[in-house]
């Protein structure tokens, strides 16, 4: 069992530390061009520790995580899939770690040629018209993606669409990023086998309609079947459609959303093409677009000129929604997604979809013969399924969220809990292509034991979990006394 | 089984509306409603003078487990938000249909007559429907 593992604070003794890496001195006449307002009246609250007490300390805090590299991690929605050591091998390389984001294009051109070929690549697999890299983070590049949206609007004069339709299955982010860009979201019912409900859909379009903000497979894991039928509906009433990347590795190599009659995506690189992600980044939100949004991408962009490659800016497309990073977003996150798609190839870009979604339905198969209840038992899974574990919360009094801390004793990482919201005592399970039927197998069986343990001794499970450093948390209590400050206990 | 007073009007979103004596209107959300959405960690209430439409978001409670806007069961204007909740929003929890009051209406002419409340009853079913 893991120890809990104290705060650095609680090492601290006065006057330790690693003094060969103690700063130099500061020259007095330097301090004297502060104004003494800016300066400390007293040192900062800091540990002090050794050198081989602070390897020890983050060693040990580092080994109490649940990893893809050390567990399974069927986290719903998220795609944690196995990241390729090589990728971070090639984006550790000195001449990319080292180059100055203000250096010459002229010393930079196998960068600029990475990320050109990254464009070209995810133009390909999402059947659009141009690619922009620079957004940081899946929410970032919804933001752009709507950005845009409004901005073409804007340029044909078109002053009233306002409003983003949200389907009730739609990724949660979906309604903030609407409203973030200033429009007015209405959200429309799904049907009973979790389609969009197109007759909603045809009631609420109109004049005002900016577009609609979809995820396919939606956030219940179903392929939208009618998707070419909403397409229709959207472009008819003048609105334009956006693809929430979320769920793009269900599709990857299969369906392209710009067939489906799509106008802007974002793809998460950090989920589909395998970019470490979870703990909050950094991530990469690149966007792609149709023809009629070409003009409105954020820059900078990779052009290409004969043999030569070169930053594309404000100058070269001067409609442009503009700059969302510094420089070229997260460019260590575009090396590594680049080289994974450069590691699989064509044909490996083609089976990703196809064992993701072959391990969630199998997955899904053997749940279910196992005896759990899934709520659409029709419908096949995409790239990930839905447990339900209502009948179990009213008969045993023991809910998903007892089943997810259990899995946690049995070395798992807990699914999505409680998400969608849709679903009650919902558990959203995403294995992605990485995993190998025996950690599937075993997944079940742990699952299965729960099931049993929740029949025989519910305590057993209601209060789990059990081996970990730290018990059930009161995160109510948490989210209620905000108490993130860490203060001596006085002697 | 969730608590649904005879006395009360509901809506098909799980808010509920007390008629008082003073021509105003009181809504919370239902106790099917704070329990569905688990341990409240955050309220926030609409401020006095605001005018509202029916089916507008006015109200936000937020759990460990979900934000969910409240819907205005009714048109008109905020007369007073509870403020209490902004330091104990768990007595929405413990006391949805008395002290966990989320705001005080007045009604726009008519509007109390005209919306499409539901009885007890009827919300019963809707919450029968739901499988809750």
């Amino acid at each position: 069992m893991p120890q809990r593992e104290q705060l650095i604070f609680e090492y601290s003794r006065a006057g330790r530390g690693a003094s060969d890496q103690w700063p130099h001195e500061a020259d007095p006449a330097a301090l004297a061009d502060l104004p003494a307002a800016l300066r400390r009246a007293a040192p900062p609250q800091l540990p002090e520790v050794g050198e081989l007490e602070a390897v020890r300390h983050f060693t040990r805090l580092s080994q109490l995580n649940f990893s893809i590299d050390t567990h399974f991690y069927p986290l719903g929605s998220c795609t944690m899939k196995y990241n390729p050591k090589a990728c971070n091998q090639y984006a550790m390389l000195p001449e990319f770690l080292a180059r100055h984001p203000l250096a010459p294009e002229s010393s930079g051109q196998g960068l600029l040629a990475c990320l050109y070929e990254l464009q070209e690549m995810l133009k390909a697999v999402s059947g659009m018209e141009g690619v922009a890299l620079s957004p940081m983070a899946g929410a970032h590049g919804e933001f752009a993606g709507v950005a845009m949206i409004r901005a073409y609007h804007r340029a044909r004069g078109d002053l009233k669409r306002n409003e983003i339709i949200v389907p009730e299955a739609a990724h949660g982010t979906n309604p903030a990023t609407a409203t973030m860009c200033g429009c007015v979201v209405r959200e429309i019912p799904i049907e009973p086998e979790g389609d969009v409900d197109v007759a909603a859909l045809e009631a609420a379009v109109g004049p005002n309609t900016a577009g609609i903000m979809l995820t396919n497979p939606s956030t219940l894991g179903l392929f939208e079947r009618r998707i070419e039928e909403v397409a229709r509906i959207v472009h008819e009433a003048g609105g334009l459609l956006y693809y929430d990347g979320a769920n793009l590795n269900a599709i990857l190599g299969k369906v392209r959303p710009g067939d489906m009659g799509f106008d802007v995506i974002h793809m998460n690189l950090h989920k589909t093409f395998s970019t470490p992600h979870g703990g909050g980044g950094p991530g990469a939100g690149a966007v792609g677009v149709g023809a009629r949004l070409v003009p409105f991408l954020p820059v900078p962009l990779v052009g290409r000129e004969g043999e030569r490659y070169r930053w594309l800016t404000e100058a070269d497309l001067p409609q442009s929604i503009g700059r969302l990073s510094a420089f070229m977003g997260n460019t260590g996150v575009l090396l590594r997604a680049y080289i994974y798609m450069r590691l699989l190839g064509r044909e490996g870009m083609q089976s990703v979809g196809e064992y993701a979604t072959l391990n969630a339905n199998y997955l899904m198969a053997r749940l279910r013969a196992a005896g759990f209840d899934v709520p659409y038992p029709r419908r096949r899974a995409g790239h990930e399924f839905i447990v339900t574990l209502k009948r179990q919360a009213r008969e045993l009094n023991v809910t998903a969220m007892d089943f997810a801390k259990r899995l946690l004793d049995y070395g798992f990482h807990a699914p999505t809990t409680y998400f969608p919201l849709l679903v009650p005592e919902c558990l959203l399970i995403e294995p992605t292509e990485t995993e190998s039927k025996d950690v599937l197998d075993a997944f079940v069986s742990a699952m299965s034991q729960i099931q049993k343990e929740a029949e025989q001794e519910p305590a057993r499970v209601t209060t789990a979990p059990h081996t970990m450093p730290v018990r059930r948390l009161d995160d109510v209590r948490a989210a209620r006394q905000l108490d993130l400050t860490w203060k001596p206990t006085p002697p | 089984m969730s608590k649904v007073p005879a006395d009360l009007k509901y809506t098909k979103s799980h808010e509920w509306v007390r008629a008082l004596a003073d021509g105003t209107v009181e809504v919370g959300i239902t106790d099917h409603a704070q329990h569905a959405l688990g341990d409240l960690v955050f309220v926030e209430v609409p401020e006095a003078g605001r005018a509202v439409k029916a089916g507008e978001p006015c109200a936000v409670v937020e759990s460990v487990k979900a934000a969910s806007d409240v819907y205005a069961p009714l048109a008109g204007e905020v007369t007073g938000g509870n403020g209490r909740l902004g330091g104990e929003p768990q007595v929405v929890n413990s006391d949805p249909y008395g002290e966990g009051w989320l705001m005080r209406l007045k009604p726009v002419a008519g509007a109390l007559s005209g919306a499409a409340l539901l009885t007890a009853a009827e919300y019963q079913r809707v919450l029968e429907a739901e499988g809750g």
